[in-house]
């Protein structure tokens, strides 16, 4: 069985085991970058976007000149900056920092999560704000402290309405993460630009990759499909 | 009837002199490339391609023309008969042999290795070292089956690699001399960087660009190139713009 696909491989130039094999390596950095920026920037947006919600001006001015450099400038000019600029930092080649920024998945995955937080962020902030007065009047009646309520009634009910626009965000910063490939790191599109420079065949090469995409822009869908199938239940029409 | 068949032989005799007696060789160039082609200040073209191009064709006793011709469309109007051959920097490659064909190399300018001083490598084993190249080059290729077990990281342009190299990103630079030692040595940083290890000659080099079918024209050139590189008039013109070989 596998000695014959591999016949089948060897009978076109580009599509050889060995540049499948890149792929695969590209397949699971794009998969590890994304997956990792994203539960970090969850955990920077989740307390930002509560503390934002205090109204307490010294707290939200910070956080919305965050939100606003992250989301007001390209991704790739905060890569560019975070990866380069990193290097100019006096002494850092020689403390035990450079370990860590020598390598360009860190300089790329701070990037990514810090502008994937910046965007969460204004998608929970939003989704309290929008929380019904009425919720929150019947949780202060109850004699609920602030956490409690913030706790019981306003995160469960933010979260489910966040999700929409969430799963959004999700597959902009997969297809965001393509620009990756210009600091060195061989991701899905890193391995298609090499394939393609040592073959000429752009076409096959990128189409190829593209199509890898789409397939992992369908899981996710399907995944938060299913989720919002079973969170958002109690808001969908009787049927009956 | 006979009438005809005479016409036509004439015609034919007389194309089959035109074929073989080339008086004239006009020759493309894309300027400026310096030091290869470009302009003096005075107008007149110069550079180690032209003093070479003229002297291949002394040697091959006729009267050369220079025509220049933007890079893009510079194969076609070859064929298209605008001019006879090509003599600007092309790199001899299976895809453009498919339309062209090429005269023997005539020259290729050396790979160089960049490193920073006292690195002290140990090139024959690079193992958890990061190598740069700029991507889909020859000296990509090159750094992927030579420098096993390093870090190949690929860039799509010489700036960015030489950017790395001088953040610390990367223990080794593999790059074309001539760019390497414009970026690199004579970078801001240059003073703390050196070329490693020899000088390296990847690829087939640059060739006279033909049509096919100037078979004859094709002859006449790579002996008249032999002729130059053996009698020291290719040295002598080397010696003006270079002062390292770039002789293949």
């Amino acid at each position: 069985m596998f000695e014959s696909l591999t016949e089948l491989l060897n009978q076109n130039d580009i599509f050889t085991v060995a540049t499948l094999l890149q792929y695969w390596d590209g397949l699971v950095t794009t998969v590890q970058l994304v997956f990792l920026s994203l539960v970090v920037g969850l955990v920077i947006a989740i307390p930002l976007a509560i503390l934002q919600s205090l109204n307490n001006p010294f707290i939200s001015k910070p956080i919305w000149l965050y939100v606003y450099v992250f989301r007001g400038t390209p991704l790739l000019i905060q890569l560019y900056i975070i990866y380069y600029g990193i290097t100019y930092i006096d002494g850092i080649q020689e403390s035990f920092w450079w370990h860590i920024f020598k390598d360009p998945f860190y300089p790329a995955l701070i990037a990514f999560a810090l502008n994937t937080a910046a965007y969460t962020t204004e998608i929970i902030r939003g989704s309290i704000a929008q929380t019904s007065r009425g919720e929150i009047e019947a949780a202060k009646a109850y004699g609920m402290s602030w956490w409690q309520m913030t706790r019981r009634i306003v995160l469960p009910s933010a979260f489910r309405r966040a999700l929409p626009a969430y799963s959004n965000e999700v597959i902009f910063m997969l297809h965001a993460s393509a620009i990756a490939s210009v600091v060195t790191i061989v991701d899905l599109t890193g391995a298609a630009q090499n394939i393609y420079s040592r073959f000429y065949a752009p076409f096959e090469a990128f189409t190829f990759v593209a199509l890898i995409y789409l397939c992992l822009t369908f899981l996710l869908v399907f995944i938060f499909r299913k989720l919002e199938a079973r969170l958002l239940a109690h808001l969908r029409p009787r049927t009956h | 009837m006979k009438k005809i068949a005479i016409a036509a032989l004439t015609l034919l005799t007389a194309f089959a002199v035109q074929a073989k007696d080339w008086d004239v060789v006009r020759l493309a160039v894309d300027v400026p490339y310096e030091p290869f082609e470009y302009k003096a200040p005075d107008g007149t073209l110069t550079g180690f391609e032209i003093d070479l191009g003229n002297a291949v064709c002394e040697e091959m006793g006729v009267k050369c023309e220079w025509v220049i011709q933007a890079w893009d469309g510079i194969i076609p109007g070859l064929l298209a008969r605008k001019y006879d051959a090509i003599f600007s920097s092309m790199s001899i490659t299976p895809e453009r042999a498919k339309k062209v064909s090429f005269s023997n190399g005539y020259y290729n300018t050396p790979t160089g290795l960049f490193a920073k001083k006292g690195a002290d490598l140990d090139l024959s084993n690079l193992k958890g070292k990061r190598v740069g190249a700029q991507r889909g080059t020859i000296q990509d290729n090159y750094a992927t089956d030579n420098f096993k077990g390093a870090e190949i990281m690929r860039y799509g342009t010489a700036d960015e690699l030489v950017l790395d190299l001088y953040g610390g990103r990367l223990d080794l630079v593999v790059l074309d001399f001539p760019v390497g030692e414009s970026t690199i040595l004579k970078g801001d940083k240059g003073s703390e960087y050196e070329r490693v290890g020899d000088f390296l000659q990847l690829g087939a080099g640059v060739g006279v660009a033909l049509r096919p079918r100037d078979k004859d024209l094709l002859e006449m050139f790579n002996k008249a190139l032999d002729t130059v590189k053996s009698n020291g008039v290719y040295d002598e013109i080397r010696k003006k713009y270079f002062d390292y070989d770039i002789k293949i």
